[in-house]
């Protein structure tokens, strides 16, 4: 490690390049010029209209999507003391790809707005609750358990998708696939509105969370002399990981890598103080995903990619980089 | 009781055998007692209830009169400290964030450590002379550089009282007189009280003001060094021949005797 970003500066002047990419990225072919027009109250009712009411919107969403994913990853990894942990590890997706796969197939998704992310919701709480029941034993949280509980739930949830989409309607199979795929298109102010009223507390009381999880990286006993209590730790970091990610699945579908890679990489740049690693996480996050969705939508005319392809399209190799120079450091 | 047990039994959750039965204990305030046994003989499972990270099933440990598994553990780390030589770290930390973790009792959730935070922390660090190193990763130390630093990290924490699961587990016999030679300087300069659990009768016998030797989850001796490692003693509680040599201000050593093979006849 050469060089030493100062933390906080960098990923503002990212994120603020992620906004202003998502802004002016998009098929109806405004530039920053006309973005800036309509940004500052002139500009024509179309520009305005596209700003307002469609890129915002969707900005805005691929921030506060990325930023819960990012904490949920970094909560996970110090809960589970795994670098390779991530928000679906534990169910949550599963769960949700199953209320969502139901509202489709039965229909009730086509029939009311709000339907689908209400069932991937319901279903994502459910799966959290399941496996957070049978890793608690004796009023304890038995984190080995709890690993195996969530991918052995995960797998189950997965076969049930399976099992229903084999026997239910075509059309259904496509709009499930692609709802899996993750999309932020289509989110309205008011969704993020909902979405902000529960993620931006969830990650304040992460953030709080943050000394105790620098203990428990040590281990159960250490932290526990380090003053942490345990089990309580525990409990709230799995707790508010989980809805972190369900309320992301429910709204955008399934966005793999940004939980895993964003907290890695910001340990790997900053260190594993987790005072540090949930904020920056919070930040790179955001930008994270603000760059992603305006590079699966941007260049491709009318075709857009899902995100979820892109986040590991471009994810993944940058981070095999980031893992080299930080392992020959 | 400043620090003790009082009739206490532990048994882990499945297990047949009491791990702990009926001890009865009060240690010394200012001095470092040793506890010495066999394998499973209790010694962990004592010190553990003693830092109230057991639950006794009868009977209590105890700090400042109060049931150890009873303390706040935010305030009870502001008193006592506790070092284990098995826990590994999830991610790589440097020393000085390692050892700055000895402040977390004091720091609240939001606040960074302050300037006297950093003092005390660089204080931990001279005392157990890894300032040098204080800016390498906890994974690149040796054994015995990173048993200084969980010392230092437990000297950030200003406790009163110290407790040491076997604090030179893998370390040679230069480290391991180093390591117990620190303990003994800590309990001069800072009046600290340490129980630490040892294999080492020759380094208990030099350094330890007071020796408890356990057997079977119970106490077979306890006391002075010079009476209480003596081969009868030795011989019960390890289950096998001891014989005792003291070499002139080195302390005891303790010699397991040939014993016969299993179905074998006596001899040599």
């Amino acid at each position: 490690m050469t060089v030493r970003l100062p933390p906080y500066p960098t990923l503002f002047v990212f994120l603020g390049l992620a906004v202003a990419t998502g802004l002016v990225t998009g098929p109806a072919g405004l530039g920053p010029g006309d973005i800036a027009r309509a940004l500052s109250g002139e500009g024509d009712a179309q520009s305005r209209l596209i700003l307002l009411h469609i890129r915002g919107p969707r900005v805005m969403a691929a921030l506060l999507v990325g930023a819960a994913l990012a904490v949920s990853g970094g909560l996970f990894q110090a809960l589970l003391r795994n670098p390779l942990a991530e928000p679906y590890l534990l169910g949550v997706s599963s769960g949700a790809a199953l209320g969502a796969v139901l509202a489709i197939v039965t229909g009730v998704a086509a029939a009311a707005g709000p339907a689908l992310p209400l069932a991937a919701l319901v279903g994502g709480l459910a799966a959290i609750a399941v496996v957070f029941r049978v890793a608690r034993v004796a009023g304890r949280m038995d984190t080995r358990v709890l690993i195996l509980a969530g991918v052995v739930t995960s797998a189950f949830l997965s076969a049930c998708i399976t099992l229903i989409l084999t026997l239910g309607p075509e059309e259904a199979l496509r709009t499930a696939y692609f709802w899996t795929l993750g999309s932020l298109s289509g989110i309205s102010w008011r969704m993020n509105a909902i979405l902000a009223a529960y993620a931006v507390p969830a990650a304040l009381l992460a953030f709080r969370l943050a000394r105790d999880l620098n203990a428990l990286s040590l281990g159960e006993e250490a932290a526990a002399a380090l003053g942490t209590e345990v089990e309580r730790t525990k409990r709230a970091a799995y707790v508010l990981g989980s809805l972190l990610a369900a309320a992301t699945v429910s709204v955008a579908g399934i966005i793999g890598f940004v939980g895993l890679v964003v907290p890695h990489a910001v340990r790997i740049l900053w260190g594993s103080d987790h005072r540090l690693v949930l904020p920056l996480s919070c930040l790179a996050g955001a930008g994270v995903v603000a760059f992603a969705d305006a590079l699966a939508r941007g260049p491709w005319g009318v075709v857009e990619i899902p995100i979820g392809v892109v986040t590991a399209l471009v994810g993944v190799p940058f981070f095999l980089v980031l893992l080299r120079r930080g392992t020959a450091a | 009781m400043n620090l003790g047990l009082s009739g206490a039994w532990l048994r882990y959750p499945g297990a047949a055998d009491w791990a702990m039965r009926d001890v009865t204990l009060e240690f010394t305030p200012g001095v470092h007692s040793a506890v010495l046994g066999p394998n499973g003989a209790g010694k962990s499972t004592l010190l553990r209830a003693l830092a109230g990270l057991l639950d006794c099933d009868r009977g209590a440990a105890f700090i400042e009169g109060e049931k150890s598994a009873d303390w706040p553990r935010r305030e009870l780390a502001r008193r006592m400290a506790f070092v284990s030589s098995t826990e590994e770290g999830a991610f790589p930390v440097r020393v000085r964030e390692y050892v700055g973790l000895g402040r977390n009792p004091y720091l609240g959730s939001f606040s960074p450590p302050s300037e006297a935070d950093r003092a005390i922390v660089g204080s931990a660090l001279e005392r157990t002379d890894m300032q040098g190193l204080a800016d390498r990763y906890v994974t690149n130390l040796s054994a015995g550089e990173l048993q200084r630093a969980r010392v230092a990290r437990a000297l950030a924490q200003e406790p009163a009282i110290l407790l040491l699961d076997e604090p030179t587990a893998h370390l040679d016999i230069g480290h391991e007189y180093a390591v117990f030679d620190l303990l003994s300087q800590l309990v001069e300069e800072l009046s600290l009280t340490i129980v630490s659990v040892t294999h080492n009768i020759n380094m208990a016998s030099r350094f330890a003001s007071r020796v408890v030797l356990m057997r079977a989850g119970a106490v077979v001796a306890d006391g002075e060094p010079e009476t209480v490692l003596t081969p009868e003693h030795l011989g019960t509680a390890y289950d096998w021949p001891v014989h005792t040599v003291r070499p002139e201000g080195l302390g005891c050593v303790a010699l397991p005797v040939r014993r016969p093979r299993a179905g074998q006849e006596a001899g040599g």
